[in-house]
């Protein structure tokens, strides 16, 4: 099955509660440029944890994946680093929002993000609302429309620039 | 008609959409649009969107908090840059360096009324409810959006009471309740919803401690938080400049929908705090009592205010602070600090030998007050994640202006109620 909207690979995995703080220290909000955050993103971990990220395309977590700050920077270093999507059990709201916001695919799915293994593969296409790893197929609720529109401009400010024709 | 919530009506009156029930995804049109030391961020998405046009300019504010005063050129640029775009749009509401963190500023200058619908970028936006209005965190690509739109989607969120009845024990605080709640409800425990807070206990809080409150649902991950406005809110915002006659109050009606309703008796309380490296790892002060700190940090927009810096002076006065121990405070606002320099709160903690530093978001956010390896700090702010002050080798626990005061003069973690009070 293919779709536009179908993005994966190798998986790394994190616990639960994996807060904005970890993802992206405060000190180097100092900047917004993706590549540039993407060398600071899970710094706290260290440097090994860094590297495995950097080779992975899909994050899977636990619980309350993103809580903590409102920094957008959480959603865009993640991206930085060639992350395609986020599958948690749950999220924090402004870390969802700031994904979606930023056209970093997050998906919850508590079934999917047990299921998944470090290193191991994961596939998501959120136009069927499916989640594959490990040979099992997980559903999840599609994305209300409005939400879908954003992801498939590429994030909230494409968005709104492919409504009003480009640069104004 | 069916009995609503508060952010249901909230929501409502900001999307202009009736009956709403939560799930349902609106646009809803905010009254301000809050935005901290990200606010270039937002100026630099606009230029990327060639937009010089804002929906309304008077719904903007500006609060250069963070990284206050500038220790970088690139910092320094970055306020140059809000300085100069306020200055070209127009923006009143634009605070600079000197004034204090964006949530306690906004609110002190009758800026945050009670049923508005506020964003800001920052998470703690939930403050705003101390005042009855809905306050909520988005990233600096919806304020931008928001700047150019005027709106933003929204899901109606389903809501939670709790009740706080019954007297604190001398030494125990508001920060010690929310400590203690988010302990046992969890990082999530409220996650998406909307907090109504309520009872015998809150009706009597100053809109101080509503702020601590309010400020601190955050940490289980609420959308906003709530406090109905009474005569204190009314008093609060008379001296802020808010004229009563133009505040249109929004109530949750009786029989409103709760998905759970959380009691908890206040008289029950010790002091609490939470230990290395989540908010929810809540303990009693006493399990931890007498370990050994380097830091102590008494500031942020949960517990910097006046009557906070009151209590730590209190405490703090005849004592003095712990030798190799280095106590910070951060007045949350620049009229939080002429106060307490009018009243000699200041003097008294700088007599105990603390060091006051300018008002802002200052070792919260990083912004000094960093720890080296090994080291720990006590500090009176909302997270204590790792490496969120300095060193990702070192430690943060949370506790109230009392607690962080105690363990102040004694070095170690300290329960607040051992320390005898030394008349002058």
């Amino acid at each position: 099955m293919s779709s536009a909207h179908r993005v994966g690979g190798k998986v790394i995995t994190f616990g639960e509660n994996v807060n904005t703080d970890v993802i992206i220290p405060g000190r180097y909000l100092v900047s917004i440029d993706p590549a540039e955050l993407a060398e600071h993103a899970f710094e706290p971990l260290g440097a090994e944890v860094q590297a495995r990220l950097r080779a992975s395309d899909i994050v899977v977590a636990g619980r309350n994946f993103g809580c903590g700050s409102a920094r957008e920077q959480a959603a865009t270093c993640l991206l930085g680093a060639g992350i395609k999507a986020v599958v948690a059990a749950s999220f924090s709201r402004v870390f969802f929002r700031n994904a979606i916001n930023t056209g970093l695919v997050a998906v919850e799915s508590p079934a999917a993000a047990e299921a998944a293994s470090d290193g191991g593969e994961m596939w998501v296409d959120y136009d069927q609302g499916v989640v594959e790893t490990g040979g099992q197929t997980f559903a999840f609720s599609p994305y209300p429309e409005v939400l879908r529109e954003i992801l498939a401009d590429g994030g909230l400010i494409p968005h709104l620039m492919a409504k009003s024709g480009g640069p104004r | 008609m069916t009995a609503k919530t508060f952010a249901q009506k909230a929501i409502e009156q900001a999307s202009g959409v009736p009956d709403l029930v939560p799930g349902q995804i609106v646009d809803a049109y905010p009254d301000l649009y809050m935005s901290h030391t990200a606010s270039w961020r937002c100026i630099r998405t606009l230029e990327k969107m060639g937009v010089d046009k804002l929906y309304d300019v008077d719904r903007v504010a500006m609060v250069m908090d963070h990284l206050s005063p500038a220790m970088t050129a690139k910092t320094a640029s970055d306020h140059s840059l809000c300085r100069s775009f306020a200055r070209r749009m127009g923006i009143k509401n634009f605070f600079d360096v000197n004034a204090g963190i964006a949530h306690i500023v906004l609110m002190e200058n009758g800026l945050i009324r009670p049923g508005q619908f506020v964003i800001g970028t920052d998470s703690h936006s939930t403050i705003y409810g101390a005042l009855g209005a809905f306050g909520t965190g988005v990233g600096f690509s919806e304020i931008t959006a928001a700047w150019v739109t005027g709106k933003l989607w929204v899901k109606v969120p389903e809501s939670v009471r709790i009740e706080i009845d019954g007297e604190l024990g001398s030494g125990i605080y508001a920060k010690d309740i929310m400590l203690k709640l988010i302990g046992d409800l969890g990082a999530d425990g409220l996650t998406y919803c909307s907090v109504e807070f309520t009872g015998s206990y809150v009706e009597s809080m100053s809109v101080s401690e509503r702020m601590t409150f309010c400020n601190l649902a955050m940490e289980m991950g609420a959308k906003n938080a709530f406090v109905a406005p009474d005569e204190i809110t009314f008093a609060y915002l008379d001296e802020a400049g808010a004229p009563r006659e133009e505040l249109k109050v929004l109530l949750p009606d009786e029989g409103a929908e709760y998905r759970s309703t959380v009691r908890l008796d206040g008289a029950t309380l010790s002091p609490q705090i939470a230990v290395p490296h989540t908010v929810d790892n809540v303990l009693p002060v006493g399990d931890v009592a007498g370990t050994k700190l380097d830091q102590v940090f008494i500031g942020s927009c949960a517990n910097a205010k006046y009557d906070d810096l009151v209590i730590a002076a209190d405490v703090l006065s005849g004592h003095k602070v712990a030798q190799d121990v280095r106590l910070i405070v951060t007045p949350a606002s620049a009229k939080i600090m002429a106060q307490a320099s009018a009243s000699g709160v200041l003097a008294t903690l700088i007599e105990a030998g603390a060091m006051i530093t300018n008002p802002g978001c200052g070792a919260c956010a990083g912004n000094g007050g960093a720890m080296a390896d090994g080291e720990v700090t006590l500090s009176t702010a909302n997270r204590n994640f790792q490496g969120r002050m300095g060193s990702y080798d070192s430690k943060i626990f949370l506790s109230s202006p009392a607690t962080a005061a105690a363990s102040a003069i004694r070095g170690v973690i300290t329960d607040p109620r051992e320390i005898e009070a030394v008349v002058a």
